[in-house]
């Protein structure tokens, strides 16, 4: 059976306010950002909601880019570009998204000037668009490895903030090559210690070398239907039960608090939406690009409190065996990580919840998590899955 | 005698985006501006056409004091930038700046392991290519 009928979205969302503008000459007097954020201005006006009530953003080029730039830090985003249609399915892509109570007030905006911009010659600035310009300006003339030393930032902050160690961090990368062991497609099985850890190379301080994620080739797929049709086919269905994404900035000199990611929103924003508590999930798969990353993920997602990763993660809880089984392929840090590894995350935890991980089988698996993390700590997608007992 | 020419900068050199004229301006003359919205009475960091707190245009620079504190700090041992190679180790850290906004620069005038979160900073300048020159900081006086 399709989704349509039986998933309608009739009525369940509304356009509440618009703005246009357009001039006889051809020519408009604003353009880029200027243009973007007075078109946004009058259709908040015009449904009688300000900027501060915008939950939700749609934008063809960059949705982060466009929400650091007017602050807006949505809980769900749309950059979709399927050219002319593009504004279309963003629309039925928010009805969507309000229908599932995603979130609540989505802002959808365009601005293009191509008669002005001949008299322009900054114009390609605005167009060169996903942010590209302002982080050429404001970060890149000083130097910082990217992207380690937006997350070297990150472990400093939480070291004086909370006094978390390069020992506590160095523990979660030997609790994962622990699982890497156990996956025969693993880049690294060697065990490592501590002290391996903090022996290797102080790059970027105060992250070291095998603080920091591999460079390998890889892929991976996935294929998603109803359930309805899921019953039907090869595999046990493993069904997303919550789902949430929000981002606060884009540049890591934009995060509010380098100690508090949007997990902290997508994290339980999902888990509500599931029906679960973080007590319930059975494995993790947290987006590990660094150690710090991971540290960050359990605190926010709510695994513990936040500063209390460090010592959270020192029982060896993360490892085989341990009261959170956390990304059991061996991750970014010691299985695969070809620069985007959030379909990793996605596949390990559909094999985990259909039970066919051989050696490395969580037992009686039923609920995973899937915890995306994209760019510099900046958009977190927390997804929630479990099995027909769980659904 | 003319002036020796000076040393190309290492660094990648900033472009002026849309709104930040002022801002490249006063760093000619060495001098350290922070964007405000008139409306919200607030200071906009990086700088913009627009407020992202209330969307208005009437922004302006205001002389800053050019002092702050370290938030949090990373010392590069290994940049990318094969130019600046030779200025490594150096520390590159988030600021704090006492009107109430963050910036990225380097901590210089200091050894790198010496900069430290929370510790006291101020403003002082290298050289662009263009005449421009970019704000670094160093330990407070
Ligand atoms: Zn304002």
């Amino acid at each position: 059976m399709s989704g349509q009928g039986d998933r309608s979205l009739r009525g369940a969302a509304a356009i509440v306010g618009v703005a246009d503008a357009a001039s006889p000459t051809g020519v408009l007097d604003l353009w880029g950002r200027a243009l973007e954020a007075e078109m946004v201005r009058q259709a908040l006006d015009d449904a009688g909601l300000t900027l501060a009530d915008v939950d939700g953003v749609c934008h063809t080029t960059s949705s982060m880019a466009f929400a650091e730039y007017l602050g807006i830090h949505p809980s769900y985003t749309d950059s979709t570009m399927t050219g002319g249609s593009s504004f279309e399915v963003h629309a039925e892509h928010a009805a969507a998204a309000i229908a599932a109570g995603l979130c609540e007030v989505v802002v959808c905006v365009y601005a293009a000037t191509p008669r002005g911009d001949r008299n322009r010659p900054t114009a390609a600035n605005f167009r060169g668009g996903a942010g590209a310009d302002q982080m050429m300006a404001w970060e890149a003339p000083y130097g910082m490895r990217m992207p380690m030393g937006p997350y070297a930032l990150a472990a400093s902050r939480h070291m004086a903030t909370y006094g978390t160690t390069s020992e506590q961090l160095a523990q979660i990368a030997v609790s994962t090559r622990q699982w890497a062991a156990m996956n025969p497609s693993a880049r690294y099985r060697d065990p490592l210690t501590i002290d391996d850890v903090l022996a290797s190379p102080l790059e970027t301080s105060p992250l070291h070398k095998l603080d920091c994620c591999l460079v390998t080739d890889g892929a991976g797929a996935f294929v998603m239907t109803s359930a309805d049709r899921a019953r039907d086919l090869a595999q046990p269905p493993v069904y997303l039960l919550g789902a949430s994404t929000c981002h606060d900035h884009l540049m890591i000199s934009q995060m509010p608090d380098l100690t508090v990611t949007p997990g902290a929103r997508s994290g339980p924003a999902a888990f509500r939406m599931a029906g679960v508590k973080p007590d319930d999930v059975d494995v993790l798969e947290a987006y590990d690009s660094f150690t710090i990353t991971a540290l960050l993920h359990l605190e926010d997602l709510g695994f513990c409190e936040k500063g209390e990763g460090g010592p959270f993660v020192m029982d060896g809880k993360l490892g085989p065996g341990g009261a959170l089984p956390t990304n059991t392929n061996g991750g970014g840090l010691s299985y695969t990580h070809p620069g985007m590894y959030g379909m990793f995350l996605i596949v390990e935890a559909v094999r985990q919840l259909r039970g066919t991980c051989g050696e490395r089988q969580v037992p009686g698996a039923e609920v995973a998590v899937a915890h995306g993390s994209g760019m510099v700590l900046s958009c977190m997608a927390t997804l929630v899955l479990g099995t027909e007992a769980t659904r | 005698m003319s002036d020796p020419t000076p040393d190309p900068s290492p660094r990648i050199q900033p472009p002026v985006t849309e709104g930040a004229e002022g801002f490249w301006e006063a760093t000619r003359a060495r001098r350290y501006v922070l964007q405000w919205c008139l409306d919200c009475e607030a200071p906009v960091s990086y700088p913009r056409v627009v407020c992202p707190g209330c969307l208005g245009a009437r922004l302006e620079y205001r002389p800053a004091s050019g002092r702050g504190t370290v938030y949090a700090v990373t010392v590069e041992h290994r940049p990318q930038n094969p130019a600046m190679r030779s200025l490594a180790p150096y520390a590159v850290a988030l600021v704090d700046l006492e009107e109430g906004v963050r910036v990225l620069s380097n901590v210089v005038d200091c050894a790198p392991d010496d900069v430290t979160v929370g510790l006291a900073v101020a403003v002082t300048w290298e050289p662009l290519d263009d005449g421009r020159n970019l704000p670094l900081f160093r330990p407070a006086p």
